[in-house]
């Protein structure tokens, strides 16, 4: 769903002359912008989205995952950024495959990436390689399962 | 002002040795009358300084999100109000917003005035009841009373207009529940005109009060870019020196058309976040007397046209086939936006509330996430607590000002 409205948007022109290979779609839907980046290009993006000056997504909004199952990728984890200087916004995608759900942590990047990815880890088992602290948040430690899974029942384990 | 004196000497001397001999853990909660619920928090102490602080949450996560995925997109508005069951039409207004966006519909103007006096009424109680609590907290009884001989009149604005106290439900889908009753306005007005005279009463009892300048002044300070790094946002970041105000900077609901400012302060400590909220309730009775005009004012429906996601008036239902099918259709299976996925931002009391709706075309949603300012709030605690004394970590827990059920969610 590449349209031509997207490629006009000055960040997502930023992005690809940075670096071609690190944006691999882009998705307009109801004037939010979303790029979608290959998982091995997350940590670099996110570093160059937060500190180029032209840029500068220094707040990270939110960290969220859409479970697809049973689709392949069955992940995506979305990051909502926000300029404040700005006034801008933009959702970073990464998809996932289901038998490896691992990413890289972006805590280096955006402090509050910690507790964000700490919830991800709890509900959805999206492992952050490099997280200083990948601990359960919501549910209790000894918890079994990630209730956020499409495939964890809504009423408890049958 | 020898108190304040002392309490900058302590602040300036404290060294933090972490010799395991030295230091005892004390837990905090989630039992505790000042942590506003069920927050826990694992103290590490030298003697009276906080060496380490770690929130422990999740004793009030109850699966909002998970019950989301198994009702009609109406049906996740209920939810939304055990959220933040303070703010319950601050949540209700984002979890609209976006299924709102998601449809592509527009809300009518009226509604739309509707829906920012409602909204700003409940920015003024949050913030009464925040502003109640912290000084219960710091041991000033009396304000508690006050404060809440207010929201008292104002919770009954809202039993008046929707029918409950707290979960109000008042906004759905396309606009309001209901016509607002007859006589609404006048109520609204004759508490507006009250307010300011209390709210100097409040500040009388403790602006210039030493006790309590000795208690918040340059107690829980975070820097405006540690602030940001943290994510912090609504008074939080605005008491760091940051003016970033979602009313503002994404205006929502023709917030555009208001007359308003954004209350900053510079220092970031408990005093400042105090006196952003206080300046809060100011600047909502501004804006709620703003849109009471325009309430008055405007005209015509206060729900949008959309057969088949809005359900029709009852006078439709009754005496057109069309109305009575879409009717039945609406409420027993709901309707079905096309698929994507939208992220609706709003300032509510804390800060940035935001709702993450993915749509895969049926009538449920595939996945709701709510992005609660409380949660990414508390996160910052530690940076406010360690190296200040334990009475301090009450200071900065209440002016942190979280509400459990949207940290826990």
């Amino acid at each position: 769903m590449e349209s031509l409205e997207a490629d006009k948007n000055p960040v997502v022109q930023r992005l690809r002359s940075w670096d071609g290979q690190a944006v691999s779609e882009v998705i307009e839907f109801r004037g939010e912008t979303t790029v979608v980046i290959p998982r091995e290009h997350l940590q670099r993006a996110a570093a160059y989205l937060a500190t180029e000056p032209f840029l500068y997504f220094s707040f990270l909004s939110d960290i969220t995952t859409v479970d697809k199952f049973p689709l392949e990728p069955r992940f995506e984890v979305n990051y909502h950024l926000l300029s404040i200087a700005r006034s801008d916004r933009l959702r970073l995608k990464v998809r996932l495959a289901g038998n490896d759900p691992v990413l890289p942590s972006v805590t280096s990047v955006w402090p509050t990436a910690n507790w964000h990815e700490r919830e991800n880890w709890d509900l959805f088992g999206i492992r952050f390689e490099g997280h200083p602290d990948l601990r359960r948040i919501l549910m209790p430690d000894d918890w079994e399962g990630y209730p956020l899974r499409k495939d964890y029942p809504t009423e408890g384990p049958r | 002002m020898a108190n304040l004196d002392d309490c900058k000497l302590m602040t300036t001397t404290i060294e933090t040795p972490t010799g395991a001999a030295q230091t005892m853990v004390l837990n905090m909660g989630p039992q505790h009358p000042s942590t506003h619920g069920v927050l826990r928090v694992i103290l590490e102490l030298n003697g009276e300084i906080v060496v380490k602080a770690e929130p422990v949450i999740g004793y009030l996560h109850t699966g909002i999100e998970k019950s989301c995925e198994a009702k009609t997109y109406s049906q996740v508005i209920t939810l939304t109000d055990r959220i933040d069951y303070l703010a319950p039409l601050s949540n209700n207004l984002g979890y609209c917003l976006a299924v709102e966006k998601l449809l592509g519909i527009e809300v009518p103007k009226r509604a739309q005035y509707a829906r920012v006096l409602l909204t700003e009424l409940t920015r003024i109680t949050s913030h009464l009841v925040w502003l109640g609590t912290h000084a219960i907290d710091l041991g000033a009884m009396s304000v508690f009373l006050y404060t809440f001989r207010e929201r008292e009149e104002i919770m009954k604005i809202f039993e008046y207009v929707s029918g409950q106290r707290m979960m109000t439900s008042y906004f759905r889908i396309g606009g309001l529940a209901l016509e607002p009753p007859p006589g609404f306005l006048d109520k609204v007005r004759r508490v507006m005109d009250a307010l300011p005279g209390h709210i100097d009463e409040y500040e009388d009892l403790l602006t210039n009060n030493r006790i309590w300048l000795g208690r918040t002044q340059g107690v829980g300070i975070i820097s405006a870019d540690d602030a940001i790094a943290m994510g912090c946002s609504g008074p939080m970041l605005r008491g760091s020196g940051v003016a970033y105000d979602v009313r503002k900077a994404f205006p929502y609901s023709s917030y555009d058309e208001f007359n308003f400012d954004v209350q900053t302060q510079t220092a970031g400590d408990c005093f400042a976040r105090y006196q952003v909220r206080v300046a809060e309730i100011r600047e909502s009775i501004k804006i709620v007397r703003q849109a009471m005009e325009r309430v008055a004012k405007a005209e015509g429906p206060i729900k949008s046209e959309a057969p088949g996601i809005i359900a029709p008036s009852r006078e439709e239902m009754k005496t057109s086939i069309e109305g009575l099918i879409y009717h039945f259709k609406i409420y027993t299976e709901g309707f079905a936006p096309p698929p994507g996925e939208v992220y609706q931002v709003i300032e509510s009391p804390r800060g940035e509330l935001g709702f993450f709706v993915a749509s895969d075309g049926s009538a449920k949603p595939y996945r709701v996430k709510v992005r609660a300012p409380s949660f990414v709030n508390l996160q910052s605690l530690p940076t406010l607590a360690v190296g200040r004394l334990i009475a301090d970590v009450v200071a900065c827990i209440g002016t942190t000002d979280i509400v459990l059920g949207e940290v826990d969610r």
